[in-house]
């Protein structure tokens, strides 16, 4: 086997051989566990990067292996492939590094790095996918993987919400499965390609528009498009570590990076606006952006008005992709990133609040700025990101978004954007103000000792270095190999294929 | 070797020869004559199986004699498949088995759990025979075995429930081989001939085939529990000992579908008409809705894992419609049901283990009392669990491969009502695994740790469980060999 | 009518007549001799099918089957009954319980929701 054809291998091998082999560990092999897990991200990160540079330069991965008569288990990287990848590899280690902080109080942690490790291999395998096929199966691993860690507290709530998590999720994989297969029967094995696979084939429109719909409401579970977004506020329930990575970023965007992965390299934009199917996703996207951050108003609990806000923040990146337009679509596909890096970093700082003071609700917060000056400095930073605020990521994505609404004529998406940044304002910066301006109203009980550092330092490296990101991919936004300028590639390869599409 | 043809033979003689030591040295070391006859079955099959996959389908004739008189022995990819099903499952089980301790005592002072080997290996036999036979009688032979030899195994453990619920099998069990025996009756009149391919081609569509055809379908859904014909599967399969219940969920079902199978597409296609292959994937889909959603009431995690097969069988008629309507996607309906045999086969004999595993080490298998066995019995309980991913249908398992192929030519051949009953089937799947492990895997809130009635339970138990959970989940990745094998000598022409 | 269609007429009289019984009674020894006499009636067919041309020696494949059937047909009688004694000696009486208690469980709760 070639090289090209054996590294995509080897970035799912680099995390799914460590899991399978700690679950073989004694519990009691923590050290050994911890290096062993450490070593396969470095390994990871390093596959990743090599690869990054190739794709750039033109260099094409492919692995395929036959499964099934007529269908391929096909991995191929490409330039939106490694945006995904590189998230998912990037923030699997400064999340371990949480994790290891974190999850001291917590038994059965084999378990947990296992899992965690498979969870992270799915999203691997779901990056690289290179069909509906392969995309699919990864699709429901990542569900397999991820239920172990919503229940681990093995509560009868986290079972509760498991049992919920896995409704949506088996449910969501069945719409996408009967979309999948339907796609399959019509026109053979589709495999994803830039600029979309079905373009200039001659189909029946009403058949394309239900396996779309189809599609786009099984990838809408994970994605947590209105309405199908019940389980993620209830998954909260599982430890921090695993809101922070899991259920912020790698399920719902495994939802988001699948719509994107469907409407430009399935459908293809052209087709898709043939269909006349964009408007109605922008409708959804839309009500959802404006529903989540209705309901994150309302929320006392720190870990659920992150969620709505994550269910609103997703269904940015959906709306970029429902907007015909290059500036949207880079607007769209950046924020994948930039969300990512913003909401881990204040689900990061819910836990060490969680974890040092037992602070779980935005009322406790009053006057926590001065206990926990960097944790809140972190919260901030990515706060003032979400917003939109320059010269923070999340301004970069708006920006462009913005931008492309009103390329596009879409003028109340430009309406849509503007009322969620102020809802955005509305239930983020009460906190922010809390924190600092307040004055505790009872002496806050320390579960943990105040060491050298406010917490314990493994907890607060990870969420300064992920504010210390929001701040740079903002403010080097110009640079080569900035998740903007990536983006700008991925368009540039998604839409220039066919430019007619971006006409008015 | 492989010239000499007789590889066939194995699987059929290899237990019969092992229930004669197993009679005459009684208690000492029945489990062992059964385990070394196992793993030689399992050899035996596998040589088989490279020989079909090297030289194609195999014929013998039993000690020379031709047929009619003499009894024809034919291996073909599915044969070999359906063996190669029965062996793993049937060792894995004898593993299970050697560890398990059955309850009560025998008549003779020996104890219920030796009767266990040699019953099991008639049953063996009895399975073998079936998958070998090249005749509609032969078949009826190996149908009668199987039902005798399952139902001894059923109330082997003398408890009331058990002995209820296994007179109730025998007599459905009987009737169904009645009506099949009736059916092989008026074939043979009018047609003059048992073999399965003379059969086929001389069968004509006049009315004694109709009806015989009814009665052969009717008796094989009897055996096999198709809806509505499923009253007798879930007393039988819940009350059994668990190494008997793991064999017939897993094992026994097959064998009447296996049967109907080869009829329905190697004897009878001159002689069918659409509407009774949709008769069938109706009663199999109601059979999956209904199945599932009983499992979803249960209490008791035995008879919640009996229900599930009720559900499970119901994939298995999706398979007529699908394969008989359009040659296109009937290669991918046949064989997708025929892999879901082989996946509902493993995964199901492994949660039966996993179950009976818990069940045997806290004294009862009511939902309410399994919280809290995780922290004791984890390989069981990931058995349970990798078994049940498959019973969903999920990747990276076997059961998806399974409904993935069918799914697939249901809504290629336009028969989508059919995708919409699997993927429903396999939501229901998912709320009753889940519910078994959301009862499972609860600490329970005082962090008391539970008494286990039998403290140690062996650790044989919960190897054997996982190991074929582990193979359930692996026949998801080994598909592409596997549909190789299954498709010599399949009846579609072309492909 | 032949006579071999006399014969097939009644055999699937006498199969009829056994099937009734298996339905109709509810004593486990009744039901195990109404399966014989469907069998047995299974087995007329086949006798006669052995020699529908009297001129012509008899076919000896329906012989072997009927043979094999008997020995079943047998070893099932045996075992129904021995069951039949334990359903006996255990339950007080030669019947079928109406339900088995896995169901009867599930079923009352059904009728109260």
């Amino acid at each position: 086997m070639e090289l090209s054809a054996l590294i995509p291998l080897l970035v799912l091998a680099s995390s799914i051989l460590p899991s399978l082999l700690i679950f073989f560990l004694g519990e009691d092999r923590a050290r050994l566990r911890i290096w062993l897990y450490l070593g396969a991200e470095i390994v990871k990160l390093l596959l990743v990067v090599f690869m990054l540079e190739g794709i750039y330069l033109g260099q094409s991965y492919e692995t395929r292996i036959p499964l099934l008569p007529g269908v391929d288990f096909l991995l191929r990287a490409n330039a939106l492939a490694m945006l995904f990848l590189m998230l998912s590899a990037g923030l699997w280690l400064v999340t371990t590094i949480y994790a290891i902080g974190y999850m001291e109080e917590l038994p059965y942690h084999g378990r947990f790095y296992g899992f965690f490790g498979l969870s992270v291999t799915s999203t691997a395998g779901l990056a690289l996918a290179g069909n509906l096929f392969t995309f699919y199966f990864f699709y429901e691993t990542l569900t397999l993987a991820t239920y172990p860690l919503v229940v681990h507290r093995q509560t009868r709530e986290a079972l509760a919400a498991g049992r919920t998590y896995m409704r949506y999720a088996v449910a969501g994989g069945a719409l996408l499965l009967l979309g999948v297969v339907w796609l399959q029967s019509l026109v053979g094995p589709v495999e994803f390609t830039e600029g979309g696979s079905l373009v200039g084939r001659n189909l029946n429109t009403s058949a394309l528009v239900a396996i779309f719909a189809l599609m786009i409401a099984g990838l809408g579970v994970k994605t947590a498009l209105f309405p199908l977004h019940g389980w993620l506020p209830m998954a909260m329930i599982a430890p921090a570590p695993v809101s922070a990575l899991v259920h912020a970023v790698a399920v719902v965007k495994a939802g988001a990076f699948g719509i994107v992965r469907v409407v430009y390299e399935v459908f293809g934009l052209g087709l898709c606006r043939q269909l006349g199917v964009l408007f109605p996703l922008s409708l959804v996207a839309s009500t959802t952006i404006i529903y989540g951050s209705l309901r994150a108003l309302v929320q006392d609990d720190l870990k659920r008005r992150l969620a709505y806000s994550t269910v609103s923040q997703l269904s940015y990146i959906v709306l970029g992709v429902a907007i015909v337009g290059t500036a949207s679509t880079i607007g769209g596909i950046v924020h994948l990133m930039h969300q990512g890096i913003m909401k881990i970093t204040l689900f990061f700082c819910a836990g060490i609040l969680a974890h040092t003071l037992g602070i779980t609700r935005i009322s406790e917060m009053d006057g926590v700025g001065r206990r926990m000056p960097a944790t809140m400095v972190a919260f901030s930073i990515a706060v003032f990101g979400m917003i939109g605020l320059p010269p923070f990521a999340g301004f970069i994505s708006k920006w462009y978004l913005g931008m492309g609404a009103v390329e596009a004529g879409q003028i109340w998406s430009v309406a849509v954007l503007i009322t969620s940044t102020l809802l955005n304002m509305a239930y983020f910066l009460p906190i922010v103000y809390a924190a600092w301006f307040k004055v505790p109203a009872v002496p806050f009980t320390e579960k943990l000792p105040p060491g050298r550092f406010e917490t314990g330092p493994l907890l607060l490296a990870p969420a300064l270095t992920t504010a210390l990101l929001t701040l740079l991919f903002g403010l080097f936004a110009a640079s080569d190999f900035s998740p903007l300028q990536w983006s700008a590639l991925i368009a540039e390869r998604e839409l220039t294929t066919q430019p007619e599409v971006l006409g008015p | 070797m492989d010239n000499l043809g007789t590889w066939i033979v194995w699987p059929i003689l290899l237990p019969l020869i092992a229930i004669i030591p197993i009679f005459l040295r009684k208690r000492s070391g029945a489990a062992n004559v059964s385990l070394v006859t196992a793993a030689a079955i399992v050899l035996a099959v596998a040589g088989l199986a490279r020989q079909v996959l090297t030289n194609g389908e195999q014929s013998h004739a039993v000690g020379g004699w031709d047929a009619p008189l003499g009894i024809m022995l034919h291996a073909d990819g599915l044969s070999v498949f359906m063996l190669m099903m029965t062996a793993i499952v049937g060792a894995i089980t004898s593993i299970y088995a050697a560890g398990y301790r059955f309850q009560g005592g025998g008549d003779s002072g020996s104890s219920s759990g030796y009767f266990f080997w040699p019953l099991s290996m008639f049953l063996w036999a009895a399975l073998n025979v079936l998958f070998l036979a090249a005749d509609i009688f032969n078949l009826y032979i190996g149908l009668e075995l199987l039902s005798l030899a399952a139902v001894a195994l059923v109330t082997l453990e003398r408890k009331r429930d058990a002995t209820v619920a296994g007179m109730r099998y025998l007599l459905a069990s009987f009737l169904g081989s009645l009506a099949y025996l009736l059916g092989v009756a008026l074939l043979y009149t009018a047609f003059g001939t048992l073999d399965l391919e003379l059969l086929g081609a001389r069968i004509q569509p006049d009315l004694p085939t109709a009806v015989a055809i009814m009665l052969i379908t009717l008796g094989t859904a009897l055996k096999t529990a198709l809806f509505p014909l499923h009253f007798w599967l879930p007393p039988a399969h819940g009350s059994a000992p668990t190494p008997v219940s793991a064999l017939l969920s897993a094992l026994v079902v097959k064998a009447s579908f296996y049967l109907l199978l080869r009829l329905w597409f190697e004897v009878f296609p001159a002689a069918l008409t659409p509407a009774i292959a949709q008769m069938l994937g109706l009663l199999g889909a109601i059979g999956i809705l209904w199945g599932s959603f009983l499992a979803l009431r249960q209490h008791k995690l035995k008879a919640l894992v009996a229900f599930s097969t009720v559900a499970q069988v119901g994939y298995l008629f999706l398979l007529f419609p699908l394969a008989s309507t359009s040659a296109g996607w009937g290669v991918d309906a046949w064989s997708g049901g025929v892999y879901h045999a082989f996946a509902h086969a493993c995964a199901k004999a492994a949660m039966f283990m996993a179950a009976g595993t818990l069940a045997y080490a806290i004294g009862s298998d009511q939902l309410d009392h399994l919280a809290g066995t995780f922290q004791h019995y984890p390989f069981s309980v990931t058995a349970l669990t990798l078994a049940g991913v498959s019973l969903m249908g999920l990747p990276p398992s076997g059961g998806f491969i399974g409904k993935w192929l069918l799914l697939n030519s249901a809504l290629a051949s336009g028969q989508w009502w059919f995708a919409l009953v699997i993927l429903t089937g396999s939501l229901l799947a998912t709320g009753y695994v889940t519910m078994v492990l959301s009862h499972i895997l609860l600490r329970p809130p005082d962090a008391a740790p539970i008494e286990p009635r039998n403290t140690r339970v062996s650790f044989t138990l919960e190897f054997a469980a996982l190991l074929l959970a582990l193979i359930a989940l692996g026949l998801g990745l080994a598909a592409t060999p596997m549909l190789a094998l299954l498709r010599i000598g399949m009846p579609f022409t072309g492909y | 009518m032949s006579q071999f269609s006399l014969y097939a007429v009644i055999s699937m009289l006498i199969f009829s007549i056994g099937l009734y019984g298996f339905i109709a009674h509810a004593h486990l020894v009744r039901k195990i001799l109404a399966v014989n006499i469907m069998g047995s009636a299974i087995f007329l067919l086949l006798i006669s099918a052995a020699r529908r041309d009297p001129t012509a020696p008899p076919d000896p494949v329906p012989h072997a089957m009927v043979l094999t059937g008997i020995v079943v047909s047998v070893s099932f009688t045996a075992f129904a009954l021995a069951l039949t004694r334990r359903i006996y000696a255990e339950t007080g009486q030669a019947y079928l319980p109406e339900t088995e208690p896995a169901i009867s469980a599930q079923k009352q709760d059904i009728v109260q929701k």
